[in-house]
């Protein structure tokens, strides 16, 4: 069964946020890591590192597949997960927790309001499936 | 897309599918790595089916596979297998085989599931210059692998059969249940272990009964995925990755299994030019200084200039370090620095020796 918590919001590229005041936290849905296998290598960007709405920020690599991170909004950077840097394996174990990846200070935050809902979400992996 | 007669036990399993060679294959059941240790240190069961087999038979058979191949046929006897290879005119790789030895009317070559096809036109090509006929068997055949120092043990459980005198690149003839079998001691993983062929109807039956043993914790099934781990660790060469036909047997590091002094087969004047001019490229390993896993296709450069690509890399599940292949100039030496673009940046690797992984480096050194 795959979890879709209702607090966050989420991207077409199955990432997701969580917003605490101006920062967001961003990470990949329990979708993507059950489709993309055993994640075995993860590249984040440094602190203080500028990302762009829709532009990748890193990437992570399964025993089966390379893919790229895409950022969900746009803002700097200020607290990566380092931890997963030795142990990117957590993202699959836990992708809401422990699998975390960054932490952004949005510039804009009309960017979220954008993303979908847990329902949207659900609706728009049923779609994948069946495509 | 073609299914092997394991499919539905792989769906069964919860094995992950991919596509490969238009065959539909598990690539994964419990995880690479799982799979890959499994067979490092115990044993692991893989469905090779997809693999070709093609038959050569008749009175001129031996001299056939003689001017097909760069090994030399006549170094085998009965029950007796070789890795070898089929060259175009120019040298490139048509494909890499083993042969199996029958008898001296009967031999059997076991090939890449891509190259199936063209390999058996190119022996029909052939064929009418020798009294030898060549079947395409294929569909006859399922084969499995099982690999991992526990292999032995295991075989020896289900089959009564004491596999302890079957040496390395031997095979035999067994049954098993009224099923015909042809065991070899041979493999594709660094480890001991057995290829067997069977028909193809039989195949589950034996799956199943080498996973359920009586001490089953020591065996898992292994997919596609930690085949392709574990020959990287062991630096041999994939069809598609470090051989094809644009790349010659010296360069690929084969030049052990071109036997010049055999006498004529194909390709063989492009290899001697190839020795007389000496070989532009060869193929290296590497290891990853900078962060970062290697795949195939992958920039190689060395600061600025662009040298090559890499033809196979990963993380190495043994060695818990990424590591990869690469053609590059023959000047290269152990040590050297070049550079991986790796996501749009150039990341530090050296070249190292290969095999990347070696079973017990101890035993090895004493032995130089």
């Amino acid at each position: 069964m795959i979890e879709i918590p209702e607090d966050l919001r989420y991207t077409d590229e199955h990432e997701w946020i969580r917003v605490e005041g101006d920062i967001v936290i961003i990470g990949i849905t329990d979708y993507a890591q059950d489709a993309l296998g055993e994640i075995v290598y993860i590249e984040l960007p440094s602190e203080g590192d500028e990302i762009a709405k829709g532009n990748s920020f890193g990437g992570v690599e399964s025993t089966k597949s390379v893919s790229d991170l895409y950022a969900p909004v746009s803002g700097e950077v200020v607290e990566i997960n380092e931890a997963l840097l030795d142990s990117p394996e957590t993202i699959n174990e836990d992708p809401y927790g422990g699998g975390w990846m960054i932490k952004v200070s949005i510039h804009h935050s009309d960017e979220i309001g954008k993303l979908m809902t847990n329902k949207e979400y659900a609706e728009f992996i049923e779609r994948e499936v069946e495509s | 897309m073609r299914h092997t007669a394991l499919y539905p036990v792989h769906k069964q399993l919860g094995a992950r599918l991919v596509e490969f060679a238009d065959w539909e294959m598990p690539i994964q059941y419990s995880g690479v790595k799982n799979e890959h240790m499994a067979v490092r240190t115990s044993a692991g069961l893989f469905d090779v089916s997809h693999m070709g087999e093609i038959e050569i038979k008749g009175r001129e058979a031996g001299s056939f596979c003689q001017w097909l191949t760069t090994n030399d046929i006549n170094r085998l006897h009965n029950y007796e297998a070789q890795y070898t290879l089929i060259l175009n005119q120019s040298g490139g790789v048509i494909d890499d085989v083993i042969i199996y030895r029958f008898s001296e009317e009967n031999f059997l070559l076991c090939v890449n599931a891509i190259n199936t096809v063209k390999v058996y036109d190119w022996m029909e090509s052939i064929e009418k210059d020798f009294e030898a006929d060549v079947q395409n068997r294929s569909f006859e055949f399922s084969q499995l692998a099982l690999q991992g120092p526990d292999s032995e043990r295991i075989l020896d459980e289900i089959i009564e059969v004491d596999f302890s005198n079957l040496r390395r690149f031997r095979f035999l003839l067994t049954r098993w249940r009224e099923i015909d079998l042809v065991i070899a001691r041979t493999g594709y993983t660094g480890e001991d272990g057995f290829e067997i062929f069977i028909p193809w109807e039989s195949a589950p039956e034996l799956w199943s009964a080498i996973l359920n043993h009586k001490n089953q914790n020591d065996i898992l099934p292994c997919g596609l995925g930690s085949r392709d781990t574990l020959r990287i660790e062991m630096g041999y060469p994939l069809y598609g990755h470090e051989i094809d036909e644009d790349i010659n047997p010296i360069e690929a590091g084969l030049s052990r299994y071109v036997k010049i002094e055999k006498g004529d087969f194909i390709g063989k004047s492009s290899i001697l030019n190839v020795y007389e001019s000496g070989p532009k490229r060869k193929l290296y390993g590497f290891e990853m200084i900078d962060r970062g896993i290697p795949r195939q296709g992958y920039p190689v450069l060395k600061g600025d200039i662009m040298l090559s690509s890499v033809t196979s890399g990963t993380l190495s599940p043994s060695l818990d370090k990424s590591i990869g292949m690469a053609l590059l100039n023959s000047e290269m030496e152990i040590g050297d620095e070049i550079n991986i673009e790796i996501r749009g940046t150039n990341r530090t690797a050296k070249i190292i020796s290969v095999p990347f992984y070696m079973k017990n480096p101890h035993k090895r050194e004493m032995k130089i």
